[in-house]
């Protein structure tokens, strides 16, 4: 009994020793301007309060991060197809809700310029230049059809990667927050 | 008070006003006051919590009709 105790104690102590750095780890599942524009605003106030910020984009969050401009190169006839009715680039994404038909996104984007209030794409750059890591999932791009390439994604996205490096980053984080 | 570098940041929102005074503070030298002008009531609580998270010294608020003034001292590099 007593040994267990102590095995326990050892555990519980080796539990504390991971110590946490001053970081910020944002999981971006969703691709909803909304949502991207919380993720942005977080990452960047992050950064401004000296803490080391990494953003991972999986799923739809993918969307954010794709490039704006030509076309997203993939095989076959249901990953092209996906890819056309799921085209994505931070231009693109639209509001979660009262989107109707694109005029509520119109509406906010148009709010979002009079309140001097970044767009996602600049947001993009700014959170790059405040040293802001961008990973896109691999193991995602599967399942959404696109190929787990740099040219998919826009050039300021740092690497590419699965879960365990997420996990990784996770555990080392005082914060971290899924959108 | 009496600041050494005045930011104005009228018309932003959060998180803005964070980021311009993070660029700004690289201009200041160690013990300098940065004076900073917005209208976002926001900045009245995330300024504080700021110089908390960073280290630097925060001296206090003054509201002049719509013109909110952050006072905040450079403590270090």
């Amino acid at each position: 009994m007593a040994t267990k105790e102590k095995v326990m104690t050892a555990v519980k102590e080796k539990d504390q020793e991971v110590e946490k750095e001053n970081r910020l780890t944002i999981a971006v599942l969703s691709g909803d301007l909304e949502r991207a524009l919380a993720a942005f605003m977080l990452a960047t106030t992050g950064a401004s309060m000296g803490m080391k910020v990494s953003m991972f984009f999986t799923f739809w969050g993918l969307n954010i991060i794709k490039k704006n401009e030509g076309s997203i190169k993939s095989k076959g006839l249901m990953r092209k197809m996906l890819n056309m009715m799921n085209r994505g680039g931070s231009k693109r994404l639209k509001l979660s809700r009262f989107n109707m038909f694109g005029l509520g996104t119109w509406m906010m984007k148009g709010l979002m310029k009079e309140t001097n209030m970044p767009s996602i794409d600049e947001f993009i750059i700014m959170a790059k230049d405040m040293g802001v890591e961008l990973i896109g999932c691999t193991t995602t791009c599967g399942v959404m059809g696109i190929a787990p390439e740099e040219e998919t994604f826009r050039s300021e996205v740092d690497s590419l990667s699965g879960a365990a490096y997420f996990l990784n980053l996770a555990s080392k984080s005082k914060v971290t927050l899924f959108i | 008070m009496k600041a050494d570098k005045t930011l104005d940041c009228m018309g932003f929102y959060c998180p803005l006003p964070i980021v311009k005074t993070v660029e700004k503070f690289k201009e200041l030298k160690t013990g300098e006051i940065l004076e900073m002008v917005g209208d976002d009531r926001g900045i009245i609580k995330d300024m504080p919590a700021w110089c908390e998270a960073t280290g630097h010294e925060f001296l206090g608020v003054e509201e002049e009709g719509g013109e909110i003034k952050v006072y905040m001292k450079k403590t270090h590099d």
